[in-house]
């Protein structure tokens, strides 16, 4: 069954989700418990049908359905039902799924802002159509009285969809002008006004051009591209909403005691805490009771397991790895080391020096050229018409019309919703509006090793120089251990297939290793103190096979999907690629050597990181900063633009701008093409939007443009510009 | 011409319809799943009778 459901899975790529804003709306939540579960392999018909009748056979289970779109399912059980027992059931059907926080979800659960442009779009979209079809007539040459009676139905067709649909350019634009700024709302604002009072004027005088039509579809068009912009927003927004809801949210609290399994909120320093083999450390706390050892690679990017016992400090974020410990909490949530530095990387972005995106860019020539530029023909038609303030007015209104940035606020939007979903289908996820145009002026991009372009999982490396028997008796050993290192040396050895040896009375020593009997001698494998070998300079486990010979079993970490591909496809594009690392120099050394990275650093603390970013800055360089463990925040948020994987820390998601949803790095390579490509669309619509310009404005200007002329103009250069952005797809 | 003085109001009369039709798909969270309810519509489930 399993098998069946992945492979129709592997038979449709195609349909990958499409992103889109549409948030979960809120719902009532009755006496029942509401999960909400992630289901990041859930692409087609077929997944949504497995998976709802999948949980509604579960007993206790009242209502389940899928989001295809937010690949989540939301169920309704019994407040028994926890999420364990649906995540097991999703297994079994083949399905990877992960509890989501429902109290972090819901806090922008209805989508209210996303709504109500959706709502002024559609008023607009009515009142453009009807209008348009009462202009046509007018066009085509009614007269008299019946051209009287349309344009006054225009008019109360206009006036109000103006008032309602336009609001959130008068509001963008009061905004700007209250702090004496033009924005690109301000022209926009003032055409629509200009162009409805003008045009209720001239009907109410009888005979002149009215602008209803032009009014009414600047509004439709320019809240497309508005709608188009939130979109986009929201679903990275929603998307990183759903990577931070995936944090740990439970701790194991013992209490005189008993346990209890308790939010991380509720949690206070002094508590005891119990935190199980392969369980992440959710405070800041000291040992208590237990010894372990604890990776500590994404807070450090230590490849190494570290050895802990009572007394010894833990901090948030470490994952426990042998043996259960009892943890006095020291400091929880907002106190604990992982939020502080999560704080600082925040104080980090908000000083960093705001990139002027092209939108913006291009506003500020834009906005005050089109003032002048109504203001100069108003002022010439008044002097050499002698004081005739109406034909003056009605011709610099005509002006302001026609530049109105129809196109120009298509332009940016629809590129950036093209590009970013493109991105979406090939797992990465934008976060920053302006990631994208910072992608593409990338030359030089910098790697953190651990947990970036190596898994952080370890493989053996010289299970050949040892005699086969020797190779199942650690496998057998091993396999009684969920350390990283005995999981991949049992699961060196049965690829290798050999059968594992009977070992007998097997015990795991936590912090030291496994001990067996076997053949009647007793048998150990582990630590290199424990076995009575010294440590030598690479990652390894001994052997003891009980006849006080150790033998030594490396380790090497294992090259993440894609990494040789990624960095040989950035060198094939010219980009400089660097290696930074918290790593011992023979790691860093021997990975460089294997991707063929010639710049590489070893042994960088976290603020070496950055100072490496800062120094290729200063020289010129845009750096594209990869990086997952909370050593590389301060670097990513440094750098020019940063990409971290999904399996990254919060913190460093946070302070990175784009994040990579798969595993595989090999999309970093097309990213950059595709920023690159999205660039150009958005320089070209500026292109088209400033032609279309350069043939209506002189026109325009001499007083000869048409109702008609504006209206054609204004919905042809709008639908070029989209259709421009499409070609990205 | 008089013939304007109906299909005028009836034109607007089912623009408004329109109008109305697309706000209550608003109000009744249509647009939260678009992909979703594109396969949907091609499940055989409920086709001999409705869900209950």
């Amino acid at each position: 069954m399993a098998a069946e459901l992945r492979m129709s899975a592997s038979a449709c790529p195609a349909c990958a989700a499409m992103p889109a804003a549409e948030a979960l709306a809120a719902r009532a939540a009755p006496k029942e418990a509401r999960l909400i579960l992630s289901l990041p392999t859930a692409h087609c018909a077929a997944c949504m049908t497995t998976v709802e009748q999948g949980l509604m056979q579960l007993p206790g289970v009242h209502d389940a359905r899928v989001n295809l779109t937010l690949k989540r399912v939301a169920v309704a059980a019994d407040p028994a039902i926890g999420a364990e027992t649906l995540i097991a059931a999703q297994d079994r059907l083949g399905y990877e799924a992960h509890e989501l926080d429902a109290g972090m979800l819901r806090s922008t659960a209805t989508d209210k802002a996303g709504r109500e442009l959706l709502m002024r779009l559609g008023v607009a979209g009515f009142a453009m159509m009807n209008i348009m079809l009462l202009s046509v007539a007018v066009w085509s040459g009614a007269e008299g009285p019946t051209r009287a009676l349309f344009q006054w139905v225009s008019a109360v067709i206009a006036l109000p969809t103006v008032i309602f649909s336009a609001q959130p350019f008068f509001r963008q634009a009061l905004r700007a002008l209250r702090v004496w700024r033009l924005n690109m709302d301000v022209p926009i604002s003032l055409a629509i006004i200009l162009a409805t009072v003008m045009s209720l004027y001239e009907t109410a005088e009888g005979g002149g051009h009215t602008y209803f039509d032009a009014a009414v579809s600047l509004t439709f068009f320019l809240l497309a591209g508005r709608y188009l912009d939130y979109r986009t927003r929201a679903v990275a927004r929603s998307a990183a909403e759903e990577l931070a809801a995936l944090e740990v949210p439970r701790a194991t609290r013992v209490r005189d005691g008993a346990e209890e399994a308790v939010a991380i909120a509720e949690l206070a320093a002094g508590d005891l805490v119990r935190v199980r083999p392969g369980g992440r450390m959710p405070v800041d706390g000291v040992v208590v009771e237990g010894t372990s050892e604890l990776d500590r690679s994404l807070l450090t990017g230590e490849s190494l397991p570290v050895w802990t016992g009572p007394d010894a400090i833990v901090s948030t974020g470490e994952v426990n790895l042998t043996g259960p410990l009892l943890v006095r909490v020291t400091a929880a949530g907002r106190d604990s080391s992982l939020h502080r530095i999560a704080d600082l990387v925040a104080v980090a972005e908000s000083g960093k020096n705001r990139y002027t995106s092209l939108a913006d860019r291009a506003a500020r020539i834009y906005a005050p050229g089109v003032h002048l530029l109504a203001a100069a023909t108003f002022l010439f038609w008044l002097l050499r018409s002698a004081g005739d303030v109406h034909l003056a007015l009605n011709i610099g209104v005509a002006v302001l019309i026609i530049t109105c940035p129809c196109a120009l606020g298509l332009a940016v939007p629809a590129v950036v919703t093209a590009a970013s979903g493109r991105l979406f289908r090939r797992g990465l996820l934008i976060k920053d509006g302006t990631a994208l145009e910072r992608l593409a002026e990338v030359d030089t991009v910098v790697f953190d090793k651990t947990g970036t372009l190596t898994m952080g999982a370890p493989v053996p490396v010289n299970l050949a120089d040892h005699a086969p028997q020797d190779v199942a008796l650690a496998a057998a050993l091993a396999a009684a251990s969920s350390h990283p290192l005995a999981r991949a040396l049992a699961a060196g050895s049965a690829a290798e297939g050999l059968a594992a040896l009977p070992v007998e009375d097997l015990r795991e020593v936590p912090g030291f290793g496994i001990e067996g009997r076997w053949k009647g001698r007793r048998v150990r494998l582990g630590r290199a103190g424990w076995i009575g070998a010294t440590p030598g300079a690479r990652t390894a486990t001994w052997l003891d096979a009980g006849d006080g010979i150790p033998r030594e079993f490396a380790f090497a970490d294992s090259l993440r999907p894609g990494a040789e591909t990624v960095v040989a496809d950035l060198r094939r594009q010219g980009k400089a690629v660097h290696l930074i690392s918290g790593d011992t120099e023979g790691a860093v050394a021997a990975l460089a050597a294997r991707l063929g990275i010639e710049n590489w650093t070893a042994g960088a603390t976290p603020a070496e990181k950055a100072d490496r970013v800062a120094e290729l800055t200063a020289k010129g360089a845009r750096v594209l900063m990869v990086g997952d463990g909370l050593n590389d925040t301060a670097a990513l948020a440094t750098a020019h633009v940063s990409i971290s994987p999904a399996s990254a820390l919060d913190a460093a998601r946070v302070a990175s701008d784009i994040v990579l949803l798969g595993t595989d790095l090999g999309p970093i390579a097309g990213a950059l093409v595709t920023a690159r490509r999205a660039t150009r669309r958005i320089h070209e619509n500026f292109a088209i939007s400033a032609a279309y310009n350069v043939i209506e404005v002189p026109l325009a200007m001499i007083g000869v443009a048409t109702p008609l002329m504006a209206a054609l103009a204004m919905s042809v250069s709008s639908i070029t510009v989209s259709l421009n952005a499409l070609r990205l797809r | 011409m008089t013939v304007l003085a109906y299909l005028i109001p009836i034109s607007l009369c089912l623009g408004m319809i329109g109008l109305g039709a697309f706000l209550w798909t608003l109000e009744s969270n249509q647009y939260d799943d678009p992909q979703g309810n594109a396969s949907r519509i091609l499940r055989p489930d409920y086709d001999d009778h409705p869900k209950a």
